[in-house]
């Protein structure tokens, strides 16, 4: 599903390397789980797959499907089935988050030459993901993020992610900020979720969401590289001895 | 004393080229119009008021050339149901009018309203004579004394439809001065809508006089000519309980200048003035806004965005009065522009000057780019860049179109504007 090789990623502003040679390879319908320490360039990682700025690739690939990732617009991305709930869901003033969802799944639907969801499939189906994701009619009509607590913005990438159905779903820290209840909706939304065809990348700081979600495979990702795979154990000998003995192990 | 010489040259220059109408019982507004227009001379580049819009073209004595563009779309509003006024190049045309005759309002002529006594009277250049204090307003005196058509329009009762004034521009030299007077009595409500480029050149006046507890929506959208050339003013003063709403619609035009003049004379009013501008290229815009609080308990709200591409310029001069005992101002004022690159300037000069110790009034002013975390966002979800940033552009210029109070004209405003942008990505 997705074939990461020594993937090499710098600022585009300065002369700072973050990604040193990341390799990854997630088959379909596995669930992976990144881990390590703060600034060690997980969300670097899902930014440059799904394609933002300010980032300059400075050697390696990466393909979904085969198709290389790395040379596609952002939306291109989208269309292609890779999917990044962000660690902080940003906030669109003046755009309703119905609007935002309709506009988003159309316009995937169109870039694939498949038909557009009529208007009331559309409500239905967002209705009902809504639900049980727990947010309410009120929250869909507000604009996107705006004054959301943060586990509203939680839920809400997931409802997104439920939508639109990638191939490929990167979850950075969508547990970070979400009460006990809200983390098992969350989990619940995408354990629905898993299927053969759909793989996931979890970056998580913590084992409680592996509770929920399994992993297949655990890696741990230290100064731009991944340093150590293997797997769920791997993620329970960081909740209980942290990263100094792994990153010990293999310097 | 040359810069005096000078504008008594071009004033003198444009006034040779004018001729007065006869009058009958407009003829003391207008030699009293004009005589004022003498005292004050036409606007010069050294004027305070107008350092940021450069009044030459609407000075001399002929327009320049503005080619009519025709975009083989539907007008503005055509689908509403409403009385419909047409002028061509300011010219009343009755065949394509509808009767002059609505339950609730009596419509007249200006150019047709003869003999001495008309109720109008007492308005016609009178708010614009008021409107004159503290800041000089030369186009308006000069369009009360040469005006050659406008409406006289009396609402007493309710309509059931919005009077709608229609400008079509058919003559590539024309020059246009209308002035429209609207009374509107005591518990009695109007929409008036206003669309079209009128002339290659435009000066609009219009007075309006809202009784206690009159109610008046006003919607124009300003024609889409890009050589089009317009000075409009509006002149409110609202008695107690009364509610103003005014939106106006501005895409392409080489310039506009909007001046809105509102004076609060009773308690517990409410003034909304709005405007959502989008502009390419050779484009400049310059709203321009000075609302006085004279009374209790008022609100006033102004909101204008503008957006701005290609070099073009948007021009926003904002005044709040709030006048010794008018207590419980509720005042606001918000203007902002989206520059879609590095070569569009937004020019803005907001005051506020209070002279009442129990007000809450709060004045913005913004000039950014689109927010690019955003972008990304909308890109990241699929939608392609193009259409993800006309999202965001509307969602810029939404805090101006929510000022219509009629979703149906609001929705009209939006898909306009939403054409327009979609137009521009080709
Ligand atoms: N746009 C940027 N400008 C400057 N520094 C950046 C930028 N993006 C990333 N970095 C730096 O790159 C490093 C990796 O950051 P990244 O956000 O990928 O870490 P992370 O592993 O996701 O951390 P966390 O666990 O705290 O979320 C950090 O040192 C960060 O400061
Ligand atoms: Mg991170």
């Amino acid at each position: 599903m997705l074939e990461i090789n020594n993937l090499q990623v710098k600022l585009e502003e300065e002369d700072k390397q973050i990604l040193k040679g990341v390799n990854l390879s997630i088959a379909p319908g596995m669930v992976h789980a990144i881990m390590g320490p703060n600034g060690s360039g997980k969300s670097t990682l899902s930014y440059v797959l799904s394609g933002k700025d300010g980032y300059e690739v400075t050697g390696g690939s990466a393909a979904l499907d085969g198709a290389e990732l790395l040379d596609m617009e952002p939306e291109e991305r989208a269309a292609a089935g890779l999917f990044l709930a962000f660690q902080y869901p940003v906030e669109i003033p003046g755009v309703g988050n119905m609007t935002f969802l309709r506009t988003a799944v159309n316009a995937q639907r169109k870039a694939r030459g498949e038909p557009e969801m009529s208007a009331t499939d559309f409500l239905k189906e967002v209705r009902s993901r809504a639900k049980d994701l727990k947010i309410d009619a009120e929250m869909l009509k507000r604009p996107v993020n705006v004054g959301f607590s943060g586990g509203e913005k939680k839920r809400n990438e997931i409802l997104q992610m439920a939508m639109l159905g990638p191939k490929m779903c990167i979850l950075d820290e969508t547990d970070s900020g979400l009460d006990v209840d809200a983390m098992k909706l969350v989990a619940q939304g995408v354990n629905a979720l898993r299927s053969e065809g759909r793989s996931f990348l979890v970056i998580t700081h913590y084992q409680r969401l592996l509770d929920h979600i399994q992993p297949d495979v655990v890696h741990i990702m230290s100064d731009g590289r991944i340093v150590k795979s293997g797997g769920p154990e791997l993620a329970l000998e960081v909740e209980n001895n942290g990263y100094a003995d792994i990153l010990a192990e293999v310097a | 004393m040359a810069l005096a010489q000078l504008k008594q040259d071009a004033t003198d220059a444009r006034l040779a080229a004018l001729s007065m109408p006869e009058g009958g019982w407009s003829a003391a507004a207008r030699r009293d119009a004009l005589g004022r227009l003498r005292a004050m001379g036409l606007p010069g580049r050294r004027d305070e008021y107008w350092r940021f819009t450069r009044p030459d073209t609407l000075n001399q004595p002929a327009p320049p050339p503005a080619a009519v563009l025709d975009h083989g779309e539907a007008p503005v509003f055509d689908a509403v149901d409403r009385l419909k006024i047409v002028f061509v190049d300011g010219v009343f045309d009755a065949a394509a009018s509808d009767d002059l005759s609505l339950e609730g309002v009596t419509i007249e002529r200006l150019a047709e309203a003869r003999g001495d006594i008309h109720w109008a009277r007492d308005l016609y250049g009178t708010l614009e004579a008021r409107g004159q204090d503290p800041v000089q307003r030369p186009f308006a005196a000069l369009n009360t004394a040469f005006a050659t058509d406008g409406l006289l329009v009396h609402v007493h009762g309710t309509p059931s439809r919005p009077i709608s004034l229609i400008y079509r521009h058919a003559d590539t030299g024309s020059d246009a001065i209308l002035h429209h007077v609207l009374r509107v009595d005591s518990g009695a409500s109007v929409t008036v809508l206003e669309n079209g480029p009128a002339a290659a050149r435009f000066n609009k006046c219009m007075e309006i006089d809202l009784a206690d507890g009159a109610t008046l929506h006003h919607v124009r959208a300003q024609g889409r000519d890009h050589e089009r050339r317009a000075v409009t003013h509006l002149f409110a003063r609202l008695g107690s309980e009364s509610v103003f709403k005014s939106f106006t619609l501005t895409a392409n035009g080489m310039l506009t200048r909007n001046e809105a003049v509102i004076e609060f004379t009773g308690d517990d009013a409410v003034a909304h003035v709005a405007g959502a501008c989008v502009g390419d290229g050779d484009f400049h815009h310059d709203d321009t806004v000075f609302v006085t609080h004279d009374a209790v308990n008022c609100e006033s709200r102004q909101v204008f965005k503008k957006v701005l591409r290609n070099g073009a310029t948007g021009v926003f001069q904002g005044k709040i009065l709030v006048k010794a005992g008018a207590q419980k101002t509720d005042g606001y004022q918000i203007s902002q522009s989206l520059l879609l690159d590095g070569d569009s300037q937004f020019l803005a000069k907001p005051e506020l000057e209070i002279y009442a110790d129990d007000v809450a009034c709060s004045h913005g002013s913004t000039s950014g780019a689109i927010d690019e975390e955003a972008l990304f966002y909308l890109r990241s979800r699929g939608v392609p860049s193009g259409p993800a940033t006309d999202l965001l552009t509307l969602a810029f210029l939404a805090e101006a179109v929510d000022e219509i109070e009629d979703e149906t004209l609001a929705a009209e405003i939006a898909g306009r504007l939403e054409a327009w942008l979609e137009r521009r990505r080709g």
